[in-house]
């Protein structure tokens, strides 16, 4: 995609190269690659750096079986692990995410709607549907957020964010986001906590939407 | 003439000929690696075996996939070894992008995948020049021992001097990847 202006900075891309990003942001990092071709050389420089830190390593001998045995097991066939492609608006990641099915929204007020797609102690990922024009409930996280845009666009104080685009936002970072008037606004959003939303909807509720 | 690394030799063996005395040798380089990888990772001895054995086995059916206009052997087999390593300590698999999809496999340019083996080899060099405590903040943040947040904070005059390096050889492969398209 040529007119994404908006990346992952290498410090998110080495802290994925090296799989020390949690899995939420690691869904964010690999959809956005799978839509990026520049991120995609960076991702595989970072993946170069490894590899000679691996190279470099004191070698730890193996046992002396080790080798006779995969030897052994060449032959045997290999397993077959299913691979998701691109779906609409969703790159692969994400399919694999959704298991293959289109995703079901649930329904958070004011034409607004998510889909959780993994959430635990590591954080957690979902998808984001905002109407056109409207603004993303007021909220604030703990830490880093990650917003990858799907579809449509969002605009607020970082700037203004296209399909494949993605914002990095930290706790400090106070913003509004507002969906584009050209279409429904549909994101890839991750947070190392849940997200708080204050005013949308009441706290009560928050456990029960898990947002 | 030219002269490919003997790992990239090894690997186009395999991924060509099936060639099982090439993976054998393969494995007397990496396979004592990946094992001080696996514990450096916090792999008891046992289990670092099995990330060994399990890298192994997927870098002989995934062979096909190895493209060295795209990235040099060990990149390769150290994305293989990281899924591997957190599909075991995270019990959950690490989402990974989609793979690029060709039409045709491009055809084998020995001078291109020569030129990346050298854009490797100066990248190793700047790693070597570096000063011991930013050497070893690029250790810990490649072999995972660093969070998101503390690579952030840390390393980023470390990552920032071998930075111009990784962008050398970008230029290049995002070209390639675009006339794979
Ligand atoms: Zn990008
Ligand atoms: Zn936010």
């Amino acid at each position: 995609m040529e007119n994404i202006k908006h990346h992952i900075d290498d410090q998110l891309l080495a802290a994925y190269s090296s799989g020390a990003l949690p899995a939420p942001y690691g869904l964010v990092v690999s959809a956005h690659v799978s839509m990026c071709d520049e991120c995609r050389a960076r991702l595989g420089a970072h993946d170069t750096a490894g590899g000679a830190v691996m190279d470099d390593l004191p070698p730890i001998e193996v046992s002396g079986d080790l080798k006779a045995k995969l030897l052994e097991m060449l032959d045997e066939p290999a397993q077959d692990v299913p691979t998701y492609e691109r779906s609409g608006i969703f790159p692969g990641p994400v399919m694999e995410a959704l298991k293959g099915k289109p995703p079901k929204w649930k329904h958070l007020g004011f034409g607004t709607r998510q889909c959780i797609l993994s959430h635990g102690k590591e954080g957690s990922v979902r998808l984001l549907y905002i109407p056109p024009g409207q603004a993303v409930p007021d909220h604030s996280h703990n830490g880093l957020e990650l917003t990858l845009v799907l579809q449509g666009s969002f605009s607020d104080e970082g700037g203004q964010f296209g399909v494949g685009d993605v914002e990095i936002a930290d706790e400090s970072d106070e913003h509004t986001p507002i969906a584009g008037p050209e279409c429904a606004c549909i994101c890839l959003a991750a947070t190392d906590a849940p997200l708080r939303f204050s005013s949308f909807v009441p706290r009560m509720l928050q456990p029960i939407f898990r947002i | 003439t030219i002269e490919l690394s003997e790992q990239t030799q090894w690997m186009l063996a395999i991924r060509d000929q099936r060639d099982k005395r090439a993976f054998a040798k393969l494995f007397d380089f990496y396979g004592p690696r990946l094992k001080a990888m696996a514990i450096r990772g916090g792999a008891r001895s046992d289990q670092a075996e099995d990330i060994v054995q399990e890298v192994m086995l997927s870098i002989w059916n995934k062979a096909d996939q190895f493209d060295p206009h795209r990235a040099q052997v060990s990149a390769w087999v150290y994305r293989i070894a990281r899924n591997r390593q957190v599909d075991v300590f995270r019990k959950e698999s690490r989402p990974l992008p989609e793979a690029l999809k060709c039409e045709e496999p491009p055809e084998e340019d020995a001078g291109q995948i020569l030129a990346l083996e050298q854009e490797v080899n100066q990248l190793k060099s700047a790693l070597e020049r570096l000063k011991p405590d930013q050497r070893e903040m690029i250790e810990k943040a490649y072999l995972g021992e660093l969070s998101h947040s503390e690579i952030s904070r840390e390393s980023g005059v470390a990552l920032g001097t071998i930075k111009s390096r990784i962008r050398l050889g970008l230029d290049r492969l995002r070209h390639e990847m675009q006339e794979l398209r």
